[in-house]
């Protein structure tokens, strides 16, 4: 199975059916990706399909062939990945961060002039259990101001 | 997982041909409720026929005075689309209120319509909307009315070796009107859902107050004929079958009801 992961061209040797979550930490070795439910209701294992957000315990590896998948190790090269992370750093967005990188990847397809309830919708699939949710809207409102700065 | 199996045919007429040979193949979308079950133990199937990558299944378009949706389409493809604002803002809605982000990028209508739980969010819209659903396999297509697709809880009159093609909307006049209470996560609780029409006719559609998705047509009857609120929340309430569970009563889920119906009527 072929797909480009964060920017780069990759081929997986895994059956079709494998959960995207388990080929990324395990076959892809990449750990960023978190698991939190299992059942689509958590958001932690939120990646980009073709630039949108989808749960990768809900997609089998078979639904990537031939498309680009970017996790939290790539989003530093999306258009406000690295604002956003700035941003959970600073604003306080992060606690334990076992919810961070779902956060920050639901976060990403957003526009810099989103409003707060875009924010919100964007946001309403993904849970946090530590900081409560103001200083996760803080956080990405201050990053999308920041990218809009930047450009 | 090396016990399941998962076939990609290219085309409808393959995957059609799969299912002819083997109708316990257990068809994949948007994946959202297979992989809950996968992940619970509670699906048994272990043979996969995937749907993902047929284009047949894809578009939502106008034919004849009817809105054709296919299957495939996902929540954020049916709420991005003019014309199913234009035509169906009820689907639009309920669609909005369908999980997150993540759950509206991958679910699709066909999966909400073939998974048949009586708490799907878009059938008491397809109810309301007096839809059809389109149906084929290898030995044709057959279109029928969303009304009486559903025979018992969890059933329906598909057969195992036909797959949804499309859900046909056709023409609506009067103001459609959507609303749910409660979240999915307290569906023990109190989830209800009600999609209705008003128009020179009125059509309800009411979910998780039975086996089934609901069309209250007594209910409708009375206020299309001009009857009074309360005689038509008296019919809903013959209508619908709510049962108790741990948490609820299917007094409270009948009282919810009423209170819908009586608000629908008033803001439409
Ligand atoms: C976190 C979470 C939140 C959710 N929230 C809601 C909600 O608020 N409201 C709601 O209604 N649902 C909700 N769901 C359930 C689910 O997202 C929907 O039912 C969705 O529409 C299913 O579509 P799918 O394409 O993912 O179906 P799949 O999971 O791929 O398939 C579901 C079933 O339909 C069959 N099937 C799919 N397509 C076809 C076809 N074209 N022909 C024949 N059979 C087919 C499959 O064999 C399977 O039995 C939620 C699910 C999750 C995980
Ligand atoms: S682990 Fe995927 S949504 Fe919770
Ligand atoms: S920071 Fe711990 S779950 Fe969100």
């Amino acid at each position: 199975m072929r797909f480009t992961l964060n920017g780069k061209s990759r081929t997986v040797n895994a059956h079709p059916m494998k959960r995207l979550l388990d080929v990324l930490r395990g076959e892809c070795g990449l750990t960023g990706t978190k698991e939190g439910c299992g059942e689509g209701e958590c958001g932690a294992c939120t990646v980009l399909l073709d630039g949108v957000a989808v749960d990768s315990c809900l997609v089998p590896l078979a639904h990537v062939a031939g498309k680009k998948v970017i996790t939290i190790e790539g989003a530093a090269a999306t258009r406000t990945g690295k604002a956003l992370q700035n941003a959970f750093v600073e604003q306080g967005g992060a606690q334990c961060g076992i919810c961070t990188p779902g956060m920050i990847l639901a976060a990403a397809p957003l526009t810099s002039h989103a409003s707060f309830d875009e924010i919100r919708t964007a946001l309403a699939g993904n849970l946090c259990r530590c900081t409560g949710y103001p200083a996760i809207f803080r956080s990405v409102q201050s990053a999308l101001k920041a990218s809009k700065r930047a450009r | 997982m090396s016990a399941l199996t998962l076939e990609r045919p290219r085309s409808l007429k393959a995957a059609l041909a799969s299912l002819a040979a083997d109708p316990s193949l257990m068809p994949i979308a948007g994946c959202t409720d297979v992989y809950v079950g996968l992940h619970f133990g509670t699906t048994p199937e272990r043979r996969f026929l995937d749907l993902w990558g047929l284009k047949e299944l894809r578009g939502i378009g106008v034919d004849g005075d009817a809105l054709r949706i296919g299957a495939l389409s996902t929540y954020t493809e049916i709420i991005q689309s003019t014309l199913v604002q234009q035509r169906v803002p009820m689907l639009v809605a309920a669609s909005r209120e369908v999980g997150g982000a993540q759950i509206q990028n991958r679910g699709t209508l066909g999966g909400n319509v073939a998974n048949a739980s009586p708490a799907g969010d878009t059938l008491p819209v397809l109810a309301a909307a007096g839809a059809r659903i389109v149906l084929r396999s290898q030995s044709g297509t057959r279109t029928v009315p969303f009304d009486g697709f559903y025979t018992s809880y969890r059933n329906s009159i598909r057969t195992p070796d036909e797959l949804v093609v499309a859900i046909e909307i056709p023409r609506l006049q009067g103001r459609q009107w959507w609303r749910k209470v409660g979240t999915r996560r307290a569906q023990a609780i109190s989830k209800i859902m009600m999609a209705a029409v008003r128009g020179t006719d009125v059509r309800i559609g009411i979910g998780s107050v039975g086996p089934t998705v609901i069309t209250a047509t007594q209910a409708a009857a009375v206020l299309s004929g001009g009857g009074s609120i309360a005689d038509a929340k008296a019919a809903l309430l013959s209508e619908i079958r709510p049962i108790d569970d741990v948490r609820s009563t299917g007094e409270y889920r009948a009282t919810v009801a009423a209170n819908l119906l009586e608000q629908f009527w008033r803001e439409t």
